[in-house]
């Protein structure tokens, strides 16, 4: 009896708050707005893919935390927690039926409680097939847990990988169309998602990857290692010729929309660089950032825009301009706040942020700068009479920038400079019992990063063409925070896919705007459980690793 | 801190004792310009270094380590000591980004330095391990290293052998001599442990409530009752006797 208890407890418990879970997840709207869109036509759309995908991660918790694990106590504890969950749905579909639930939840619709939760079968069969169907995917995670590890990771990939096509056709429509003959999208893609065959040929492309991978991965990294250093920097040249040729040609092949959403990663990989060198190196917490953003676009826009000033100048003569001011304000708002630390410091920089847009936005500097109305016709970037107006031209001045500002962040990192900023971070006392001038090293690191964030608002401005204060607001500031952290702070490579995964995937997936920040929290919080250094973190740390290994293998 | 006067001759180990709370980590942050005295002079060669900030201070060459030690936990072993070597570069902000030559050499100078003095504390073999991963009497010597590459004329250790058994703090106490003897480095020691003090320094200065209650060699300080009152509690200096 005390064995049986035991085995339903840990299935019962994940199931409970798993219920939870999918029954908030449903009341905010996220599974019906997602099934707007079909990750394989006519059998998954992305709510019943969120809908499943949450049901197996709460039945494989089940069924990781079983102990002790043997294979019947696994699956009988996933298929609990299954059932556990769908009984919390059941319960809900039932109140339902009772209450009317939409006087609380807007998003309690009649489609969603007796169509979308029960897989399209209405009345009581429907309650039945989502109990039977509970136990069933807890059936089938039991089964799938207890496989080797090795066919765990490949179907996870797998999975993974189909999954991911399925939500970014957008991104791989125009690929497919614009390089490859219509034979291919045809047998990938329909108009709305994946055909079936397309995603089993993706599940399969990339289970022979990983399996081959895992299979020769070890020898082509031993064989990499054993390439004398010549070699080794060749191939080196050579990757970094074709990623520039894949950088410089993609605005064409990709088309106008993947274009937009480059640059607008482009601006925010810019941003991010800067504030990198602040929080990521100097460890000084900044919240106003958007501050220096602001007035390098505004300061364009003064320049460059026959309105207000009517200056007229031409967009090159208004960088040396803006960047200057930007590294002005970023040692102005340096010197009040250098004995400032932690969340003194935030703080303080978040009012700084909020200062400089409610400047903008004032009337009393109306005259001046515009208020709310903005700035208009602000000049576009000119090169003897080509006119980098569209998305696809503007890219290019965008990753000019941007490789620009890798450079300098690169030089900066393991200088003397960038070992002061990080040793600045760790310990500012002992820093400075080092020999560290703490005030000239902080101003330098505020000057730099306003110097980045001004460059990228000069693009900015130029791109959009006319600027209002509201783009500047403060979620502008917590985005690029939230990139760095999500990216692996202090890491260059780290800022830009934090970029490209928290500024590019949600552009792609606009008619989700809705639910962007509380993905962003759950990504976040999941983040720091899991993996707290970042997707792609600083050098030191792999370095490290990497000895690890190397001492274990020596000695 | 009271009335305190203490002379610290060159290239001797001077060792402060006194029990806990005497001030002698008080005394330490004074010197190093953490703590500003409400009076008095602190001079390092006929120049005041009252007023001073902590990083001037290192410029003209005291360097202190810590009793709790202070490492830059995720920075790597030899950038801890690069770190301790910034005073002593000159490479400017637009030189780094341009990279001139100048920069170039220095950079491979300071990497060479930082190597040898890894080596010095025997650590070279750790040089890109974070520091936070060492083991602790690494830290120890990992933290002297750092304070090494300030280029010192004093070095003030704070309980170097806090936490060692007796095998290591011989060894620590043999390191700390060989410091003086081979890099002519005045020593200044905070220590706990009677023992690693008598063994070590040519002169003692006691401690008690922020005052100078004795000051001697090693000799005449195991003689001194005061001392020995202060250290043992009364009633021991009759039975000592």
């Amino acid at each position: 009896m005390e064995q049986i208890r035991a085995i339903w407890r840990y299935g019962i418990k994940v199931g409970i708050i798993g219920g939870i879970v999918l029954i908030l997840t449903a009341l905010i709207g996220m599974i019906e707005v997602f099934t707007q869109r079909q990750i394989i036509a006519d059998v998954v759309s992305m709510g019943h893919a969120l809908y499943l995908a949450a049901g197996l991660f709460i039945c494989y918790l089940a069924a990781e935390r079983t102990t002790p694990a043997k294979p019947l106590w696994i699956i009988s504890n996933s298929m609990f927690a299954g059932l556990t969950t769908a009984f919390f749905l059941v319960l809900l579909i039932i109140l339902g039926r009772h209450v009317n639930l939409r006087l609380m939840f807007i998003n309690a619709s009649d489609l969603l409680l007796n169509n979308l939760l029960t897989f399209g079968v209405q009345g009581n069969d429907g309650l039945r097939l989502l109990l039977i169907a509970g136990m069933g995917v807890g059936l089938f995670t039991g089964l799938f847990y207890l496989l080797p590890k090795f066919l765990r990771t490949v179907i996870l990939w797998s999975l993974a990988g189909s999954a991911f096509a399925g939500v970014l056709q957008e991104l791989i429509r125009p690929i497919l169309a614009n390089n490859f003959p219509d034979v291919i999208s045809e047998w990938l893609l329909t108009s709305d998602g994946l055909t079936l065959k397309g995603a089993l040929s993706i599940f399969i492309f990339i289970a022979l990857i990983v399996i081959s991978w895992s299979i020769k991965g070890g020898g082509i990294r031993q064989g990499w290692q054993g390439l004398p250093k010549k070699q080794q920097s060749t191939w080196r040249t050579i990757g970094t010729i074709i990623l520039l040729a894949v950088i410089l040609i993609a605005p064409w092949r990709l088309g106008l929309f993947m274009s937009e959403v480059m640059t607008i990663v482009g601006l925010y990989v810019l941003l991010g660089l800067g504030l990198n060198i602040v929080v990521g190196y100097a460890g000084l917490l900044d919240l106003g950032y958007v501050a220096f953003f602001a007035i390098g676009a505004y300061v364009t826009a003064l320049i460059t825009s026959p309105e207000i000033m009517n200056l007229n100048w031409s967009f090159w003569s208004a960088i040396p301009f803006a960047i200057f001011f930007g590294i002005l304000a970023g040692v102005l708002l340096g010197v009040p706040v250098l004995k400032m630390r932690g969340d003194y410091l935030a703080i303080a920089t978040m009012g700084f942020g909020e200062i400089i847009r409610l400047l903008v936005l004032s009337d009393a500097l109306r005259p001046f700068l515009g208020g709310s109305q903005g700035i208009g016709q602000i000049a576009k970037p000119q090169v003897l009479g080509f006119v980098f107006k569209g998305p696809q031209e503007i890219y290019y001045l965008i990753v000019a920038g941007c490789m620009l500002v890798i450079f300098v962040s690169w030089r900066l990192k393991d200088s003397r400079i960038g070992r002061a900023w990080k040793a600045m971070r760790e310990d500012e006392d002992v820093a400075q019992a080092m020999g560290i001038n703490l005030v000239s090293n902080k101003l330098l690191a505020f000057g730099t990063g306003a110097g980045f964030a001004a460059l990228s608002g000069v693009i900015f401005g130029s791109k959009i063409g006319s600027i209002y204060p509201h783009s500047f607001n403060i979620m502008v500031s917590i985005n690029i925070v939230c990139l760095i952290i999500f990216g692996g702070i202090g890491s260059i490579p780290g800022v830009i896919v934090g970029a490209a995964a928290l500024i590019g995937l949600p552009e792609l997936l606009r008619e989700f705007a809705e639910y962007r920040f509380l993905v962003y929290g759950i990504a976040l919080v999941v983040m720091m459980l899991i993996r707290p250094e970042g997707l792609w973190p600083e050098e030191a740390h792999k370095r490290e690793l990497h000895e690890d290994k190397t001492n274990e293998a020596t000695g | 801190m009271d009335g305190l006067d203490i002379e610290i001759k060159e290239k001797t180990i001077h060792s402060v004792i006194g029990p806990n709370g005497a001030g002698k980590t008080t005394f330490f942050n004074c010197i190093t310009g953490f703590y500003k005295p409400e009076a008095g002079e602190i001079l390092l060669e006929n120049h005041s270094l009252v007023g001073l900030m902590p990083d001037r201070i290192v410029r003209l060459g005291i360097a202190r380590t810590y009793q709790n030690i202070r490492l830059f936990p995720d920075l790597t072993a030899i950038e801890n000591v690069l770190v301790g070597m910034h005073a002593h570069l000159k490479s400017s902000y637009l030189g780094i980004i341009l990279n001139t030559p100048f920069v170039k050499k220095e950079e491979q100078e300071a990497e060479a330095e930082a190597n040898r003095l890894l080596k010095f504390v025997n650590l070279e073999t750790k040089a890109n391990m974070l520091s936070k991963h060492l083991p602790y009497g690494d830290q120890r010597r990992l933290e002297i290293a750092r304070a090494l590459a300030t280029r010192p004329k004093l070095l003030c250790l704070d309980e170097p052998t806090a936490g060692m058994n007796s095998g290591e703090t011989q060894a620590m106490c043999d390191f700390i001599q060989s410091l003086r003897d081979d890099l002519g480095i005045t020593i200044m020691l905070i220590e706990h442990q009677m023992r690693v003090v008598m063994g070590i320094s040519e002169i003692i200065t006691v401690l008690d409530y922020g005052k100078k209650l004795a000051e001697g060699t090693p000799d005449e300080i195991k003689r001194n009752p005061k001392v020995i009152e202060a250290y043992l509690g009364q009633g021991s200096a009759a039975q000592a006797h």
